[in-house]
Formats: C-alpha cells, structure tokens, sequence
C-alpha cells in the first residue's frame, strides 16, 4: 500500500464518497490540499467569491439533489465566513461537510496568524464537529463525518483539518460501511404506534395533514402522495415542505403558516386529527402554541429525530422512523384492513374547507402602471411551465415566490427557511445549477438580499451558469417595511434602499445580462426573452415593483393562527 | 422538579462541552455538573442536576441523547437511586469552637482532613441536601471556604447503566 499525504487523503475521500463539486476558497492552511486538488481532475472546485457562499452553493447542491454537498475554506477568516452558511444548512437539516484548514498542531492556543476555535465557534450550529489532529484517524474521520451528515436527521458536519496533518504521511485505507455504538439513527417506525395513528386516521371527522421538510429531505414525496391520495385528506406543505405533494392537486390547500392561506390554516386549527409529518411546529407555522392547544385535536407525529416530537406542542401519537418507511407501513396496514375513512363526515369537512378556500385569499388588487410582485411570480411559473428550479433569499419576495409558484415536485424549491439567512438566494442556484445543468434555474431575490451576495455573479460567470435572477425591486427592505407599517406606525426605520446600483449595468459589469423591467405588460416578454434568447446566459432580471406591496394573509407574530390579516380587511 | 441525569458519553476532546454548550444554548439548568472517565477508558460519565417541568427534562433527555457523543442517558430521579457529594469545607476553628465543631463534624459523619491552629478542614460526603444542611448548621461567620464536587448518582440493584 503506498504512503499517502494527508491533503492527498482528503481529495482521495472525496473521491471515494463520489463527490463532483468542492466549493471552496483557498488560503495557508488549506495549500496543500488545493495542491492535491490540482494534481487530479476527478473533483471539481468551484472557486466561489467568499467562503459564506461555498457553504450555502454546497447547501443548495444538497437541496436540490440527494447527495452531501463539500465545502472546502481555510483557517481563521475562511471558517468564521463559513458560519453563516453552516448555521443556515443546520437549521435545515441539510446534509453538508465543511472541511477547514486549521494551523499547524504545534501552533494550536498560541493566537497564531489566522487561527480560530473552528470547533468551538461552530459547535452550537453543526450536527457534529471534529478537529484531526492525526494523519492516521482522518480517514475514518472523514467517512464518519459524510455517515452522519446524510443518515438520521441530516446535518452539516465540519472537519477541521490541522495543516501539519495534511502534510504528513501515511496509509490511505477507508472503510466501506461505519458503526458507530454512540450514533444508530432509527429507521423503522413502531409497529403498534403505526397501527394506533392508522386507526385514529380512519376515525376522522375531520381531518388534517401538514407536512414539512422532513418528507423531502428523506425523499418520502411519493409515499405521501400515494397516503393523501388514499386518505382523500386535505394536506398542506409548510415553506420548507413544497413540492412533496403536488400544489396544482385540489387536496393541497396552499402553504400553513404566519403567511399560509385562509383554508390551511382553518383546517390546521379546526381539524380534529391532525397528522405531522417531518415538520417541527415552528412558530412561524402555528403561531401562538398556548392558542393552537387551546383547541381540542389529536396529534399524530412522524419524525426521525425524537426531539422535534412534542418539543412545541405535545403529541398523542409519537411516531419516530425514517419518513418513506412508516408511510409504506401506513399504506400496508390501510390496504391489509380495507378501511376507509367516514365518507360523509370527510364530504362535510371539505364542504366547510371549500367555503374557506372560496374566500380565494391570494387574490390581489392589479395596477395599470405599477408591476405587481405577485403578478411576476405568476408569469414566472407560466413562462417556466412550472418546470423551473426555484431558490430564493429571505424576504417578502420569498413569501410571494412560495405562494405564487406552484411547486408538483419535491427539491424544486429552495430557500432558506429556519435561518432565514439573507444573500443563500444566488449561491442556492449555483449549486443547483451545477447539480441539474439542464434544467431551468431561477433566483428570486429582491434588491436588499442579493446585495448579500453579489460578489457571486463574478463565479457564475467564471462558471456560466445561467442563472435566471428575479429582482423584485421596490426600493425597501420590504418584509421589515411590512412590519414598520403594520406594527410600528408606518415608521420607515432604516428600510428604504438608497443609493442602489444599476442593476442591469451592474450585471454587464460581471459579463452578464441584465434587463430592466418597468410596466405590467413587459413582464411577460422579457420573462420569455430571458429563458429562450438568453437560454445559456445569465440574465440579471430588474422588476421595478410596487413599492407598498403587502405579503398576506398575514398572522402576527404571536397571534394565533385564526387570526389572520386579510387583503380584504384592508 | 430537581432531577438526576446520568449519561454515558465517548471520552473525547470537546465531548463535555457539546455537554455544557447544549444546556446554555436551550436555556436549560444545569445545579451541578460531574464528570470522570469510567472504568473503561474510552467511556466517560458524567452527572448533571437540573430542574424543570416534565416537557422540559424529556427534551433534555431528548436533546442529549441527540449529541453524536452520547452513548446513554438516563433519567436517575425516575426510580430507585442513591445520590452522593463530597464536600471540602474550610472552618475557622478556634476555642470553644473546635470542640463543637468537631463534635458537629462526627453527627454528620464527616472526617477533620486538616488541622492548623485556627482552622479545620472537614470531609464530608453525603446527599446534596445533607450537605447543605451541615452548611446551615455552622455558624456562617466561622465558614472560611467550601468546595464541592456536584452530584453523582448511580440507580440501585440491577438497575445498570452500561454500553
């Protein structure tokens, strides 16, 4: 067997885990790793712009496919700028292992040139973290750290590699398959529990399913159409959750939530048996916990980490086990009984459900000279055929993007949604455009967030990655103007965007395309220019939108989630 | 509630402050904290008292158990259970107070470790609350420094924890 370098070891992992893209940036502590990057042309490297970007791009890659994504940053500046997206992919779930030089062992503690506590500083946002002191533990490290980012709930993982540890030498074995006595991540549900939240579903007067981005990360979506479709259940799909039932379908009844529709969230808060499945009751999906409890219902909870289980709300019926497997299971018991669920109290129930949805909550008022952002999304999805892969930033545009696009497939739709981190938006469509080079990439972004991350234009293009970016300019920070002129009577703080950049020139600057769009009716043209003329280009699109668009409904935060605030009401 | 919770973790760098950290990061308490390897060395165990309402200690538990390192947690204040700290407590012992200080010293089964002419250092190894109960029975102008080591526990008969 041939002696190895420990920098060798690494690309030699990433080979061996079948990784095709490295994001990353180099610097001192990582040089001999770049060396051995640059010594075989297995792994690609994505020079990105700065490193937050290497770890959201990777994050994106994850999202949009089923593999881990790598991101590669070196000590000190280039692990603290990785924060920001290890923290964003943690709170997602996503699988990512970040891999950061570290100074030399000898100089660790001595406030060395770009040193920092990488593993202490990202202790709190990583599913696990280990620093590698030896030559000889790094490949078994490595293989753990790809084992639990991918297996039970997923997870970032750091590995923070000493640079004297990538210099030495030594054998390069790596295990096929890894046991670890502190670490078995459940897969296979409870029989008796399934067997108990089959037979609370069957009596049902009128019941519920919310879903959240559990099903997607375990690829459960089609289990879960085929469940729903059985059931003849209404469903809804939180933020994180769209796509895992198709949102074109009749029982999908729009996302839940502070900016959900009037019909999810009635059905959330009246229905009497209320079935979870891989969603976390976040406040921003419930609203006030004490108001949801408040009412009567049954809980029935799928989940494959048992501390998201009756951790905001308490549950009747815990269900730990990886998604796809219980559901199957669910559907086995369901075809094994041959029972259906109560006919006519479900027809009453969706009588009641449709007297919501004819409320038609997401209507909005057009206006002859002034772009409605709503209206952009929704010529978005028609020009896309509703085919598109579709990452976000954070902000009203975000809302408007999830309500507007009607996402039928899972891992579609990609954005930020428990960090709720600014500037992922442009790196997400990196990744994903990278992962799917034949499908049709779309950023939507407003002009506060891409401006988080603008420097990435520069490695799309050195990439030419065709990106189509949806700028919903209206001249605010406008979910923060939102809550301004809701809550802090119309007291603009800081949220009107002054002095901003040409954006179209601005994207000429970067070797791109840019297209500004002013009126209603040049919507639709550009849109349609951007995705055939400019097919294989990156195209910079600039909407001058309404400026004092609301996103709605609306539940306050805090409020319980009957208590929404309608355009109607306004 | 005051509970006992006693975990089995691998005996590696950082593993007690993924420990510490979880408990500051969620906002639980933490009374006291032990922790010493085991008679396996690559085992650590480690005793945390902490308080709360039943929903919070089961995702104390929860969120433990969620720790990469963590082999095994349990619940000790559930069942059966004999709990012990030691206690190191430096007292100003001087003229009439020497006697009855070691007389209180033997009521609670301590041991004077140390003598000099004005000061003892007593022993004493018992529940978290009797020690607390020796504290409240010396004059508190006599106490000149006390050390103690937080709580460990192990359950009783067969009740084992173990890899």
């Amino acid at each position: 067997m041939t002696m190895m370098t420990g920098a060798e070891i690494v690309i030699r992992c990433l080979q061996e885990e079948k990784v095709e893209y490295v994001f990353g940036y180099p610097g001192g502590a990582v040089l001999h790793i770049y060396d051995a990057l640059f010594k075989q042309d297995q792994v690609k490297h994505i020079l990105v712009r700065h490193e937050q970007a290497a770890v959201h791009a990777a994050d994106g890659l994850a999202r949009s496919s089923n593999k881990v994504g790598v991101a590669l940053v070196t000590s000190g500046p280039g692990a603290t700028n990785a924060v920001t997206g290890i923290a964003t992919a943690y709170m997602d779930s996503i699988p990512v292992v970040i891999i950061s030089g570290q100074v030399p062992n000898a100089y660790i503690g001595q406030d060395a040139f770009q040193e920092c506590d990488t593993v202490g500083i990202t202790r709190p946002c990583v599913k696990h973290n280990f620093l590698v002191n030896d030559v000889h533990k790094l490949a078994l490290t490595l293989k753990k750290a790809f084992y639990i980012a991918n297996s039970g709930r997923p997870g970032p993982v750091v590995v923070d590699i000493p640079k004297d540890v990538t210099a030495a030498k030594c054998k390069f074995e790596y295990p096929e398959s890894i046991q670890m006595r502190s670490y078995n991540p459940v897969v296979k549900g409870h029989l008796g529990q399934i067997r108990k939240a089959v037979h609370l579903l069957l009596e049902a007067r009128r019941p519920m399913i919310y879903t959240g981005g559990g099903v997607i990360l375990a690829n459960g979506a089609e289990q879960l159409t085929r469940l729903v479709r059985r059931l003849g259940f209404p469903i809804t799909n939180t933020l994180m959750g769209l796509g895992a039932y198709p949102a074109t379908d009749p029982q999908f009844l729009g996302m839940p939530g502070m900016h959900g529709t009037v019909e999810a969230n009635l059905a959330m808060q009246h229905c009497d048996v209320l079935l979870a499945i891989g969603a976390r009751f976040d406040d921003r999906v419930i609203g006030n916990p004490d108001n949801f409890a408040s009412i009567p219902r049954k809980i029935i909870h799928i989940d494959i980490d048992p501390s998201s289980i009756s951790k905001r709300v308490k549950v009747d019926v815990p269900i730990v086990g990886n998604v796809p497997d219980v559901l199957e299971e669910m559907l086995r018991l369901l075809d094994a009984g041959n029972a259906a669920p109560d006919a006519q109290a479900l027809a009453a129930w969706w009588k009641e459900i449709e007297a919501w949805r004819a409320r038609q909550c997401m209507k909005y008022a057009r206006k002859k000279n002034v772009i409605m952002p709503q209206y952009v999304i929704e010529k978005l999805y028609e020009v896309t055929a509703g085919k598109a892969i579709v990452t976000s930033d954070v902000g009203q545009h975000q809302m408007w993007a999830a309500q507007y696009y009607k996402f039928d497939e899972p891992r579609r739709w990609i954005n930020s949604g428990g960090l709720g981190t600014m500037g992922v938006g442009l790196p997400y469509a990196m990744g994903a455009a990278l992962q799917h080079p034949h499908m049709p990439i779309v950023c939507v972004t407003g002009e506060g967030s891409i401006q988080m991350c603008i420097q990435e234009l520069s490695t799309a293009k050195q990439f030419r990655l065709p990106i189509k970016i949806i700028n919903l300019n209206n001249r605010y920070l406008g979910m923060v103007r939102q809550w301004q002129e809701m809550f802090y009577g119309s007291r603009y703080s800081e949220s009107y965007m002054d002095s901003l950049p040409d954006f179209v020139r601005l994207a000429e600057a970067y070797g791109h395309v840019g297209i500004r769009v002013e009126r209603p009716e040049e919507v639709e043209p550009a849109l349609r220019k951007a995705f055939t003329d400019h097919k294989d280009d990156l195209v910079f699109m600039d909407f001058i939108t309404d400026q004092k668009a609301n996103v709605f409904p609306m539940v306050a935060a805090g409020k319980g989630l009957a208590d929404m605030i309608l355009t109607e009401d306004l | 509630m005051r509970h006992i919770i006693s975990i089995l973790l691998e005996n590696e760098a950082g593993a007690l402050s993924r420990v510490a950290g979880l408990f500051s990061a969620r906002a639980y308490n933490i009374e006291t904290l032990t922790v010493a390897p085991t008679e396996d060395v690559s085992l650590s165990r480690l005793t945390i008292v902490t308080t709360g309402t039943d929903a919070v200690i089961e995702q104390i538990t929860k969120q433990l158990n969620k720790l990469i390192d963590v082999i095994k947690v349990v619940d000790l204040s559930e069942a059966a259970h004999i709990e012990r700290e030691l206690m190191l407590i430096k007292v100003r012992a001087t003229g009439k107070d020497r006697e009855e200080l070691k007389r209180l010293a033997d009521i609670f089964r301590g041991h004077i470790i140390d003598v000099t002419e004005s000061t003892y250092v007593i022993e004493l190894t018992a529940s978290g609350a009797k020690l607390d109960s020796f504290i409240q029975a010396i004059d508190a102008g006599l106490i000149l420094e006390t050390v103690r080591t937080g709580v460990c526990g192990i359950g009783r008969g067969e009740r084992i924890l173990k890899v």
